[in-house]
This record gives C-alpha cells, structure tokens and sequence, in this order.
C-alpha cells in the first residue's frame, strides 16, 4: 500500500503523518517486529524498517549503535523482509530505507519484486539520488511502489525538482545539514527548505513532503506539523530502545508513550 | 614543468563520472543529495583550476620548491643483475614526508585555498594521507580535522604523534570494524554538516565523482615526469610499469602518462595478505565482484548481502576493501592487468630491495617491487633481454620498521 494513502486520511483530518523508524534486527528480527508493532498500534501512520548496512553514511551515533547491534547479532537481508511483511500485515504503509549496495548486491528488480511480494509500499534510499538510480526507478515504477528520495537544505532548485519529479509517495526534506540524531532545537533550515520543495515540486501532484532528522518529542513534532505534510522520526526510537535495553517490557512501553506524544504533536500544528 | 594535469587519456571518465560508461563501466557519485551541490561545485572548481596557467604555475612550483619535486627516476643496478633486466625506480620515498601522497594533498589544498574554505578534514589508515593532509594544512595555514579509525590510532601512534605536532586534530574512530572505511564514513558524516566551509581532502583516487579524476589529476605527475626522464635518461619508453594498488592513487598516478601507449604494459598487484584462495586479502580487483562502496561502483569485498568484508594485510596503506573506479575499468577494459601479492612475497621482497639497493621501501612499494620479480620473467620473453620495467616506489619505510622488527626479528638481542 503506497504510504499516499496514509497522507491524504492525516490531510483529511487535518494534521501531518507520523512516520517512525526503526532498523530491522534491533534488538532482535522478533524484537524488532514486536516494537514496531508497538509504535503502529500507538500512532505511527507510516513505518520505515532499515536494512542493517556495514558502511552507513548518513546515520548519526545512535543508529549506528543500533545497526551494528543487529549486524552483529546476524540480520539478514531476507529477514528484513520478514519483518516487512510483519509490519505491513497491520495495516500500515511499511518501507524499507537502505543504503544502496544491498539493493545492488542482490539485484535491483529481484529487490523490488521480494519487497512487493513481502507487502512493502516503497524504499527510502538516503545514499543515491534519481541520476544515479536509472535501475531502480525502473522497477519501482513496474511495480509501483513508493520512490522516496531526499532533498537537503543544501539542494540547488534545479536538484529539487529533478528529485521531487522522481518521487512517488513522498518526499523526504532532512531538516538539518548534518547525519540523523535527535536534537534539542528544530532546525531554522527545515521551514524554508519544505517551502521551498513545495514551490517546485511538478504542478498539480500535490506530493507530501515529510520532514527529519533531529525531531525527538511531541512539541517538536507540532512545530514541524505546522508546515510539513509528515514527520519522520528515527533516532528518539532507537535510543528509547537503546535506553531501555535490560528491560524489554519497560522498552515496549516506552516506546508507546513517546509514540503517544509524537502522535499529539503531529495533531497540534 | 612537471605536471600535465589538464591532459586526458582515451580512459577518462565521462561528465557523471562514469569511467567506461554507465551501463558496462565503473565510478559515478552515489551520495546523499546533502552532498550533491559541493561534489558539483568541486568538480566545476577543478575543470577551471586546471585550466587556468596560474594555478598550474603555483601547483608546479609547491611540488618543486617544497615537495622536493621531481621525485628522481633511478637505474637500479644490482636489482636489475639479480632479475635479467634494466628495473628502474620512481623515487617517490625521496618526496617530502616520504611518500607520492604529498602531491595529493598539495594540489587539493591549493584547491580549497582557491575556493576560498577554510577548513579540511580526511581520513586516514596508517596515518600516512593523515600526515600529508596535516602537512598541507600546516603550509597553507588550514584549520585541519583527521578521521582515523580507533583501532589504527592505536597501533600508528607515531602517526598520530607526527599529526598533532603539525596542528591537526586526530579524532579516532570507532565504529564498524575501527578501521580506513570507518574513517571514511565518519569523515563524510563531518562533511555533511560543515560542507560550506570545508573541503575532504580524500586519500585516494577512489569515492565518488570528482576524486576518482582529481587525484588522479593531481598525481599524474608521477607518470609525466617518469615517462620524460625514462625518454631522455634511457633512450625510451620502458617495456611494463608496475604499481601497488590500495585505493589507487600511486598507481594510477604513474600509469596514466602511459595508458595511450598502447605497447606498454600495465601491471597493478592488489595486497594478497595471507594467499588470495585464505579470503584474508584485500585484492579487490581479482575477488572481482562489483558493488557500490563510499560513493563509488566498483569493485568491492563484499558478502551475498552487499555488507562489506573487512580486508587484510600486513601493510595498512593497501588494507581496503574497495578499490578506485578507474582501476575497475583498467582491468574489465583489458588495458592493464592485476594480481596479487601476499605478505610473504612482499616482505621478502621489502628486505631483498634493501640489502640490494640500500633502500628501505614502504611496505606498499614492496608489493611492487615484489610484481616486478614475479613478471620479471614474462617480460623478458615478450620484450627480449634488453627490456626495461618502471616501478613506483611509491613510499619509503620508516613507517613500517615496526612491523618490520616484528616480522623479521629484528629487536632481538641475541
Ligand atoms: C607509500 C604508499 N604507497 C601506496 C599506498 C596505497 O595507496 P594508493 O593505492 O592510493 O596509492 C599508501 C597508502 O597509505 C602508501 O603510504
């Protein structure tokens, strides 16, 4: 199911999406599918999994403390798609967000056709942009499932409209020039930067723009909401899990409450 | 003059980056969009640099007045007894801090000067482009940030030593496997966040479009200089040049002056580390399977899921588990060919080139010089008893004494 469908029922009641991340083996395949329900039955409106990667560029300390935690613990690709398929079954429109070698590795119309297969609306590919992925806008689009490209404050105009031309479901703004990780103050570089992708994204499309990195509570969240269409939020997950890691019961719950309150926030714009 | 920077071969990449096309070649830029606008801006800035006579002029005159260059192209008589024929050396150990690195970070700081940043940052393995990248900073007067992996801090700490002395920062890093490519991936997430000041000095001819055509640009010189001292000091072209390929700048380095002389044979040896049939080895190129490492397709050590295998070898300067584009396509287009060296041939070697010669190569070099024996024999078939072999010696070995006193016994005192 194309995450659009959970952009226009947030438009219809006027409020922005609440996307969460988690990567996929962390702490364990199980766990991870266990907390990731946790957050859909919480309020998230859309699920990114990550696809464990050995050489991530733009994950901060925290995911990256995560990610090797399920490297380490042996995730695999295919188990990625175990927990797609998991996920996806609530309901909810689940991506996969990867590095790209993996996609490469295993071919990238075998990886398109797996992720379908396994109910996943589209993938988020943070390390390529449309110009060098010729291959996988191909597949994706035979099969139509979500294209999710990035757009940075540093992106020239002519950048983003070749980039939002090429995205399907949404668009991913990453608020701050800098890797993922929760910050204590939003970014002044997201408002204009959504502002912006809006003014030149095609005409008559409509296509949401989600925003990220950096976001961490439910007043963040409202800011945020008050002119992005989605708020996506990766690294406060990881580290309430991270936080939590001793108690799994403990971990579940708080990882609800600060779904809870994300979710509030993205209804208060 | 000693460089040709702004000349181009018949194996340049095309304006993406691509060095033998999209469909069947390698290289590219697989970055975050983050990145994009300054990659775009660096390759602009150089296709101008490059052209401009001043800049040149400045670029020669640095490599002249302070990197002690031309590097001497030199006849290595006993060694050429031993093996049947003339065996020349590009002395690139006699460079100032010792290795052809200092061409690189020369020619990209001069770069950053000209774009007016004001800060660099690099990675570095065992210390070596960390060393040059602070040398560089130091005589331009760059704020200088370096990025190396926690478990290379460790065992390098001269390096680390010899690189604060000249006012860098050394930041250790230790995620992933504590090592080069983690030292990458942490200088790229710094660059993310500080790209409109900063430039990334990077180590190697290798990462996405430019750097794979900058560094090689930049440290073509070795090959230029090479190929006219070899003209005029022995009367011709030699019959091979013979490189070591970590990441690929040395070798490219030289081999680019001679990559339209189509009868000159190109030789790459790859770190083989404990034989290339253990899988404990860091030769990309012969494992030959392509993937998309730091920004770049390639070839890559890699499992059936696309994650990165760890490399190995006992010289840290060749421990990568990626190798440059150009290199990629050198081998699949058939101009120059690679193979491997393991610890073993290159050590023998390393003490062989010292008794020898006098000179003590880096360990890097050794690998060459190692190629160079192996091949020995072939060439003389092909070309005749009077055939001559060019090698990069790229590096000298102060650096790897350590290593050396281990491996031989060196320290003991009975
Ligand atoms: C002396 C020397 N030669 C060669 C290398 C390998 O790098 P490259 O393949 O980029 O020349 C190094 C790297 O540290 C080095 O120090």
């Amino acid at each position: 199911m194309s995450t659009s469908v959970a952009f226009e029922k947030a438009k219809a009641e006027n409020r922005a999406a609440l996307v969460g991340y988690l990567p996929a083996g962390f702490p364990t395949v199980d766990g991870s599918i266990e907390a990731l329900t946790t957050m859909v039955e919480a309020g998230c409106d859309i699920i990114e999994i990550g696809l464990p990667y050995s050489d991530p560029v733009m994950d901060g300390p925290t995911i990256q403390d995560a990610v090797q935690q399920a490297l380490d613990g042996g995730v695999r690709v295919d188990d990625v798609f175990r927990v797609v398929e998991a996920v996806a079954a609530t309901g909810v429109p689940t991506l996969v967000m990867t590095s790209w070698n993996p996609i490469e590795r295993r071919g990238v119309d075998r990886f398109a056709q797996q992720l379908l297969d396994a109910g996943g609306a589209g993938l988020i590919t943070p390390d390529i942009t449309p110009d060098f992925a010729p291959e996988w806008i191909e597949a994706a689009d035979a099969r139509d499932l979500d294209k999710v490209f990035l757009v940075a404050p540093s992106s020239t105009d002519e950048r983003i409209a070749m980039t939002t031309a090429e995205c399907r479901g949404f668009v991913y703004a990453t608020a701050v020039m800098g890797v993922t990780g929760a910050r204590a103050k939003t970014s002044d570089l997201a408002a204009p930067l959504v502002a912006r992708t809006k003014q030149l994204s095609p005409s008559g499309t409509d296509l949401p723009v989600g925003v990220g990195l950096g976001v961490s509570n439910g007043a963040q969240a409202a800011e945020m909401a008050a002119y992005a269409d989605g708020v996506i939020v990766g690294s406060a997950f990881v580290r309430t899990l991270l936080d939590n890691r001793a108690d799994e019961q403990a971990a579940l719950k708080a990882l609800a409450s600060l779904t809870e309150d994300l979710a509030a926030g993205v209804r208060a714009r | 003059m000693t460089t040709h920077i702004h000349e181009t071969t018949s194996y340049d990449a095309d304006e993406f980056g691509w060095f033998g096309g999209e469909a069947e070649g390698f290289g590219g830029r697989f970055m975050p969009e983050a990145l994009m606008k300054a990659l775009i801006e660096l390759d602009d800035a150089w296709q101008k640099a490059k052209a401009d006579p001043a800049f040149v002029a400045e670029f020669d005159a640095i490599l002249r007045d302070y990197a002690n260059l031309p590097s001497p192209l030199y006849h290595a008589t006993r060694l050429s007894e031993q093996l049947g024929l003339r065996v020349l050396l590009k002395r690139e150990d006699l460079n100032h801090t010792g290795a052809h690195k200092i061409r690189n970070v020369l020619g990209q700081a001069l770069l950053t000067k000209r774009m007016g940043k004001t800060r660099v940052i690099a990675e570095t393995g065992a210390g070596q482009h960390g060393v040059a990248s602070a040398t560089a900073a130091a005589y331009f007067g760059l704020d200088c940030t370096v990025y190396m992996g926690k478990v290379d801090t460790d065992r390098q700490a001269l390096n680390v030593a010899r690189m604060r002395l000249l006012g860098a920062e050394v930041v250790p890093v230790p995620s992933g496997s504590g090592t080069l490519k983690d030292a990458i991936n942490e200088a790229l997430r710094d660059w993310v966040a500080t790209v409109d000041h900063t430039a990334y000095l990077f180590g190697t001819a290798a990462g996405p479009h430019p750097f794979p055509t900058l560094v090689r640009d930049i440290v073509r010189g070795i090959g230029d200089e090479a190929r006219a001292q070899s003209i005029e000091q022995f009367g011709g072209l030699p019959n091979a040049v013979v490189a070591a390929v970590g990441g690929g700048s040395n070798a490219i380095g030289l081999f680019t002056a001679f990559l339209d002389d189509e009868d000159v044979e190109i030789h790459g040896f790859e770190a083989g580390g404990d034989g290339f049939e253990t899988g404990r080895h860091a030769a990309t190129i012969q494992a030959n399977d392509p993937g998309v490492l730091h920004g770049a397709r390639t070839y890559v050590l890699q499992d059936e899921d696309g994650q990165t295998i760890e490399s190995h070898s006992i010289s840290a300067g060749l421990d990568y588990p990626g190798v440059g584009p150009q290199h990629a396509w050198l081998a699949k287009s058939g101009r120059a060919s690679y193979t491997s060296i393991t610890d073993k041939e290159a050590m023998d070697a390393f003490a062989l080139l010292s008794r020898s010669e006098g000179i003590i190569p880096a360990i890097e070099s050794a690998h060459a010089i190692a190629g160079a024996i192996k091949i020995a024999p072939q060439i003389k078939e092909r070309h005749g008893e009077g055939a001559t072999i060019l090698i990069n010696l790229s590096g000298r070995g102060d650096k790897d004494m350590g290593t050396a006193i281990d491996y031989f016994g060196l320290g003991d005192a009975k």
